[in-house]
């Protein structure tokens, strides 16, 4: 009796234990399963379950725990918590490079790793399954038949031209509070001094600031907002409704960001970890691939104006804390113009 | 002749002592070729992290006493352009930690404008770590930033790698290549002495020049002494030979003086006995006489090998001479001398010896074949050069005795009561086997001496 409070107890430490925040978490495949594949991953489990079902088709007798947390809790959990999964899987390129750069990513090497294109891999860790730009996001029935701006040129210079109409219904991320508007940010800015002269015009309208794509994309959907920048242009293309959009991909460059998977230092079983990356990998790269994100961006089309952002140190540098405060409030000043 | 004792071999000696330089040689190469590589790797990665942390030190700005630093974002991405690479950094004032990774170690020893260097572990892997600092002044007064900046060595490893590669092939290149020379050289330098050797081996039996070829200088002295010591050979052979030619002369002039008065006391004495007595003297002295002359001809035939003169003798020709020369015995004899084949052959030597060998076997044919029995000289070509053919119907040879009789001083069981000297078959084996030829002495089947010289074609 006493045994049985005692485990009882253990029980409810662990999950006390378990601090950081998940968002969601759902369990695939046969519940009598000899193995279990934990995964941790910032994508929706609707986002990522095709990927489950065919590699469950494939390993019928493994099951997989899908846990959804934000980038940060993901950061967290791994690094601060020191909680073990399988696969790590994120949005947030930089948070991942930082995870495998202080060491908290095992090498992975395999015939399906080493022909990924050289952009796909960092270091036999952290490896690239999804190509999402960040598109600008209009509603067709709001547009009507006003011209739909195909770089941020034109987009700056149709803000200039109707600020009334534009005030109050333009929408990008609170880079404070979102990690991947601030990735997105920082890499816009390294490609060209017009993100800041877009961001004042932004401060000029009174935009409003979002923590999520899919917050910006029901904005739009529902007439709030007019135009979304830096919207994750996968998550339109996955919609069933996504006619109702136009999804601009800016000619002058359009930012790449790279879903990456990576093994984390104390992964339980590495080896079928590596299996399960090999089957994502497989399956988003390639002339037969059958990726995650909707064909209807095809980024084949517009290759010269891609601006893959490159999995690296480098990304490491707008973690910079003193560099992070000083763009911050760069970024502040433009957009609230206080 | 005893074979001689071998110790070592100088081509084998040369070639290892080639080789194990060159094997040495081979590995030195290859430690110095890695040793540089390394110092190269380590010098230009040392030169990668040394422009990122000054390149961060250098976005340091001071701003209203507070030091602010702005990262720029080559310095990371830089130390990530070639291979993929973990990268670190700290950011320190003074003790006071800034930014960046608090553990990272900094090299020791970095001054303003002098940057310092250190390996060492960090988050599990071997990393190289660069360290620069500069004075900054601040509301504290001017205090010392200081930047480490590292990188993991996946890069420089590969290089290495790489490089170890090249270095091994260039060692082993170079000693092939070497390998290759040394057998060159060994052999090269014993040809000389092989060529020596082949010179003196070729030569016949009684050539005693000196070696005339040039020989290297080591050589020398080797090739002189070898000349001297054929000469004294060579002189006191000729001296040995002159004296028993000359005491061979001085012996037949009394001989022949002995020979006439003794047959002159004989035919005037009445006793018999001493007339027996005179008759076995007179034999003797024949005898010895007999040796004399041809102790001379050998002497002669000796001297003409030497300098072996070289014409075309025309054997049909010179064989027909000779037997003509010798009727007058044969008719004497009552012995029917004959010659049934002459065919036109030509031989290369010296025709005065030739003619002396032939009358020598017919002189044995005269003497040892009795009155009535018929002598046969036949001259024949064969395909591969010439045959004299010399036999009689005589007792022939004592067939047990037949081995020897070409030995000096060697006579058969026959020749009791013959004059004679043994040296008739001598003379003849030393002039064939001069001219390259062969003697082969047998009996016929029908009874009666063979003798058959084999010559080879010129
Ligand atoms: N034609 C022959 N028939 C029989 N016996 C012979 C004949 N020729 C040579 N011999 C034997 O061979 C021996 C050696 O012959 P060789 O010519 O060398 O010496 P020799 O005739 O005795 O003396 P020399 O020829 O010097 O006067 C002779 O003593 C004789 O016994
Ligand atoms: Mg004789």
């Amino acid at each position: 009796m006493r045994n049985l409070a005692l485990s009882l107890s253990l029980i409810c430490l662990a999950e006390l234990v378990l601090a950081f925040e998940t968002e969601d978490r759902a369990r695939f495949g046969p519940d009598n399963a000899e193995q279990a594949l934990k995964v941790i991953s910032t994508a929706d489990i609707g986002f990522f379950e095709p990927m489950i079902t065919s590699f469950l088709a494939s390993h019928p007798d493994i099951a997989i725990d899908y846990i959804v947390a934000s980038s940060a809790e993901l950061m967290r959990a791994i690094r601060d918590e020191g909680h073990s999964f399988d696969v790590a899987i994120s949005s947030a390129m930089d948070l991942q490079t930082k995870l495998a750069n202080d060491g908290k990513a095992q090498r992975h090497s395999s015939a399906v790793s080493r022909s990924l294109p050289g952009w796909a891999v960092w270091n036999d860790m952290l490896f690239a399954f999804t190509q999402e730009p960040a598109a600008i996001v209009v509603s067709k029935d709001a547009f009507g038949d006003m011209a739909i701006p195909e770089s941020r040129h034109e987009l700056i210079s149709l803000l200039r031209q109707e600020p009334e109409r534009f005030r109050g219904r333009v929408g990008t991320y609170d880079v404070r509070t979102s990690g991947l508007g601030y990735l997105f940010a920082t890499q816009d800015t390294r490609a060209s001094e017009t993100y800041w002269r877009l961001t004042e015009v932004f401060g000029g309208l009174e935009t409003r600031l979002y923590c999520c794509s899919s917050d910006m994309i029901e904005a739009v959907k529902s007439g709030e907002l007019l135009i979304a920048y830096n919207v994750l242009g996968s998550y339109v293309a996955n919609r069933s409704d996504r006619s109702e959009f136009e999804i601009v991909l800016p000619s002058d460059f359009t930012t790449v960001m790279l879903r990456t998977a990576m093994i984390p230092h104390n992964a339980p079983s590495p080896e079928l970890s590596g299996v399960f990356v090999d089957h994502l990998l497989d399956r988003s790269h390639g002339p037969d691939a059958q990726p995650l994100t909707h064909p209807v961006i095809d980024l084949n089309d517009i290759e010269p104006s891609v601006n893959r952002i490159r999995i690296g140190p480098g990304l490491l540098v707008f973690l910079d804390q003193l560099k992070k405060r000083a763009f911050l409030s760069e970024w502040e000043s433009a957009i609230l113009q206080k | 002749m005893t074979d001689p004792l071998v110790k070592g071999s100088i081509r084998r000696r040369l070639l290892l002592s080639l080789l194990a330089g060159a094997a040495i040689l081979a590995i030195v190469v290859y430690f110095v070729v890695q040793s540089v590589a390394r110092q190269v790797a380590q010098e230009s990665q040392d030169n990668i992290l040394t422009a990122s942390a000054q390149s961060i030190l250098e976005s340091a700005r001071s701003f209203g006493g507070q030091i602010n630093v702005d990262l720029p974002y080559s310095a990371l991405s830089m130390l990530d352009s070639v291979s993929d690479e973990r990268a670190f950094y700290s950011i320190h004032l003074e003790d006071e930690f800034l930014s960046g990774y608090p553990d990272l170690p900094a090299a020791p020893g970095a001054l303003a404008g002098s940057p310092a260097f250190r390996s060492t572990e960090f988050l599990g892997e071997d990393v190289r770590i660069a360290s620069v600092r500069r004075s900054v002044s601040t509301d504290m007064g001017r205090r010392f930033l200081q930047v480490s900046v590292a990188q993991t060595l996946s890069g420089q490893k590969l290089t290495l790698a790489r490089f170890s590669r090249t270095a091994m092939g260039i060692g082993a290149g170079f000693f092939l290549l070497s390998m290759l020379l040394a057998a060159i050289v060994a052999r090269s330098t014993i040809r000389p002495l092989h060529r020596l050797t082949a010179s003196v081996s070729r030569r016949g039996p009684n050539d005693l020049r000196p070696v005339a070829a040039p020989v290297p200088s080591e050589m020398v002295p080797l090739v002189s002494s070898l000349n001297t010591f054929m000469n004294r050979l060579q002189k006191s052979l000729t001296r040995s030979e002159d004296f028993i030619a000359e005491a061979a002369h001085r012996v037949r002039t009394p001989l022949a003086i002995v020979r006439t008065k003794a047959e002159i006391i004989q035919r005037q004495a009445d006793d018999p006995e001493i007339k027996v007595a005179l008759g076995e003297m007179i034999h003797a002295v024949d005898d010895s006489s007999r040796t004399a002359g041809q102790l001379l001809d050998h002497a002669m035939v000796t001297f003409r090998l030497d300098n072996l003169s070289s014409e075309d003798i025309n054997l049909a020709q010179l064989t027909h001479d000779v037997v003509e020369r010798a009727r007058p015995m044969s008719e004497l004899k009552e012995i029917d001398l004959d010659t049934t084949i002459l065919d036109d052959t030509t031989l290369h030597g010296d025709p005065i010896l030739m003619q002396n060998a032939l009358h020598n076997l017919l002189d044995n044919a005269l003497k040892y074949a009795p009155p009535g029995a018929s002598v046969d000289v036949a001259v024949t070509r064969t395909p591969d050069g010439a045959r004299i053919c010399i036999r009689d119907t005589g007792p022939g040879f004592p067939t047990g005795e037949l081995p020897s009789l070409p030995d000096r001083f060697i006579r058969g069981d026959n020749a009791k009561g013959i004059v004679g000297s043994g040296l008739g078959l001598t003379i003849v084996k030393e002039v064939v086997e001069a001219h390259g030829g062969r003697m082969e002495t047998g009996n016929n089947p029908g009874g009666g001496a063979c003798v058959t010289l084999h010559f080879p074609s010129a």
